[in-house]
């Protein structure tokens, strides 16, 4: 059975905009699954669907097995969530936060607070547990919201942009505890607009522009759709025809680009020692090389016209809306 | 019963932290003691020769006169501070996180209305206290004072359903502080600070018809008089009809935000 089954998804709001239009999408027990997008996208609306939070509008979906409309509380004593920007109590402790997030699950007095103990410790924030939440560094936060979700240990884990604004450490504290989780049996759904968060992290990819899903696949297979990996060689002057007819023997040799010779490989890293043995063989000297591999951001582009990251990416896929911005319309 | 008892331990700890929320944030803890107290200090102070006035009712001082206007502003100030803290929730995204829980929604608000009660306990416990120390009599004793503190209490969760309502339906901690001078204007139209009978048409028939008035009467009586079954109906009519509203109205609010998101 599927962890997540989702059909034709949709949520319309205020003024006819909709933000999610026919999501399709399954995600298997124990797999840890990212919804891929920028700003805008859809991605947090069709997480408040399947969280039980924003009635959908169209299609239908089941998390853990259960509807998330007709069988809402069942979905919700089946899921953790840790939604966007941590929205915590500034004026409670961190110990307070998971106490009452264990009361809300219906654990006993004493289990709460063996678990509150456990989880803060798991996080590495039992140094601060009993300082109010309001003096925590954005890490810290993201740390405490994972672990208020882990209180009644769900069997579906959502998390919606869990590192955005976060620094490189704190991002990659946060993914090692997502791995950890998965490791131990957890299915995962995050949404991320980064690329190397959906790369590094997760087994499939669902991209996501303007409430709809573009593509989807593993991380490999979403690159594979655009391109194979390319090597880009810097050679000494006069060499470049013969350079090009040397590793056109071990790939496909592609136009030259500003002076640098290019070869497509099959076999991606692999093919490189290769190559430069090759070329050494020739007797032709080599400056520097890079091997280039497709991104998830190529495929993007491939699917959608536009960047996800970098220039404009809140704007990229835009015009969708995400429904903080929006007032809501009569389901 | 266990889904009973499971809600009743949410509402206990939202209603703990909703208290604990008060008194951490300064600005949700002035309204209910400092305004009253310092206007009650005021009055006493500048307006309290107003006993000697004809028609004014028997009182021992004017303090016994005022303290249940002070006890009343009050509770509604704690249900407003309340409604605030909801809506600050509902601003920040915290009720999302009460929300994905596998508990009554309704659990939600009744957990905050339980912190609004506790806070109208311990105003009216405060403002006892003070009557004490200042030398007011109880008329009514002991017994009396528990009915004082029952009716604040109740009073706070009539009033903070309402502000409840208000900030379930918009969302916004600004609108629900926006409340503060109408709360003000029903509090000057009925019985709390001045006597029906020494006012002005048309305010005098206002305050004679005001159900705070008669909340307040409630309050008042077991300082100034005796407690007559006519005057408690009146005033747990009157509360009730406020709650029957507020909470009416809560679950109108709930319905439709869970109903669009």
């Amino acid at each position: 059975m599927a962890a997540i089954e989702v059909r034709g998804l949709e949520r319309a709001f205020q003024g006819g905009v909709k933000a999610v239009r026919g999501v399709a999408l399954e995600v298997a027990e124990g797999e840890i699954y990212a919804f891929l997008g920028p700003n805008g996208a859809g991605k947090t609306t069709t997480v408040r669907m399947l969280t039980t939070l924003l009635r959908p509008t169209g299609g239908s979906a089941r998390v853990a097995g259960h509807d998330i409309v007709r069988e809402a509380p069942a979905v919700r004593r089946a899921i953790g969530v840790a939604l966007q920007e941590a929205a915590l109590d500034p004026l409670m402790t961190g110990r307070e936060l998971i106490h009452l997030q264990a009361t809300l699950h219906r654990l006993p007095r004493a289990e709460a607070r063996a678990r509150a103990d456990e989880l803060l410790a798991r996080v590495g924030l039992e140094y601060a547990a009993d300082r109010r939440v309001g003096t925590y560094s954005g890490g810290m936060r993201r740390r405490l919201d994972l672990a208020s979700a882990l209180v009644h240990e769900p069997r579906v884990l959502f998390l919606d942009e869990p590192t955005t604004g976060l620094d490189p450490v704190s991002r990659k504290t946060i993914w090692d505890e997502v791995r950890a989780l998965n490791r131990a049996g957890t299915t995962v759904f995050l949404t991320t607009q980064y690329l190397e968060e959906a790369d590094q992290l997760a087994d499939r990819v669902g991209i996501i522009a303007q409430g709809r899903i573009v593509a989807e696949g593993t991380p490999r297979e979403l690159k594979a759709q655009v391109g194979k990996p390319h090597l880009e060689i810097a050679i000494a002057d006069g060499e470049v025809e013969r350079a090009r007819e040397v590793v056109g023997r071990l790939g496909r040799a592609l136009p030259p680009k500003d002076g640098l010779v290019l070869v497509e490989l099959d076999g991606g890293a692999a093919q490189v020692a290769p190559v430069v043995r090759a070329l050494d063989e020739a007797g032709i000297a080599v400056e520097s090389l890079q091997l280039v591999e497709p991104t998830l951001d190529d495929v993007f582009v491939a699917k959608t016209g536009r960047h996800l990251e970098g220039d404009g990416a809140g704007e990229a896929a835009g015009g969708a809306g995400e429904e903080r911005a929006e007032q809501p319309a009569e389901a | 019963m266990a889904g009973l008892v499971a809600n009743a331990r949410v509402v206990a700890s939202l209603g703990a932290r909703s208290v604990r929320q008060t008194f951490r944030r300064p600005q949700l803890a002035a309204p209910i003691v400092v305004f009253p107290s310092l206007l009650l200090a005021v009055q006493t102070g500048g307006a309290g020769g107003a006993v000697n006035l004809p028609q004014f009712p028997e009182v021992n001082g004017f303090l016994d006169f005022m303290l249940a206007g002070a006890m009343i502003q009050s509770c509604l100030l704690a249900g407003n501070s309340g409604g605030i803290a909801l809506a600050v929730d509902l601003e920040m995204g915290f009720t999302d996180r009460l929300f994905v829980a596998p508990v009554s929604r309704y659990a939600i608000v009744l957990g905050r209305l339980a912190g609004t009660a506790a806070l109208g306990a311990i105003s009216a416990i405060y403002y006892v206290v003070v009557g004490l120390i200042f030398g007011v009599t109880y008329e009514e004793g002991v017994g009396g004072v528990a009915l004082m503190v029952l009716w604040v209490t109740l009073a706070a969760v009539a009033f903070g359903s309402i502000a409840a309502a208000i900030a379930l339906r918009t969302g916004r901690a600004s609108v629900v502080q926006g409340m503060f001078p109408m709360i003000f204007v029903i509090l000057f139209l009925s019985t709390a600070f001045f006597p029906a009978e020494l006012m002005q048409e048309p305010a005098a028939t206002v305050a004679q018809y005001n159900p705070l008035s008669f909340v307040v009467a409630g309050v008042r009586d077991p300082v100034v008089s005796v407690v007559t079954g006519a005057g408690a109906l009146k005033a747990f009519a009157s509360i009730a009809g406020f709650a029957a509203l507020g909470l009416g109205l809560s679950a109108l609010a709930m319905r439709r935000r869970l109903r669009l998101g």
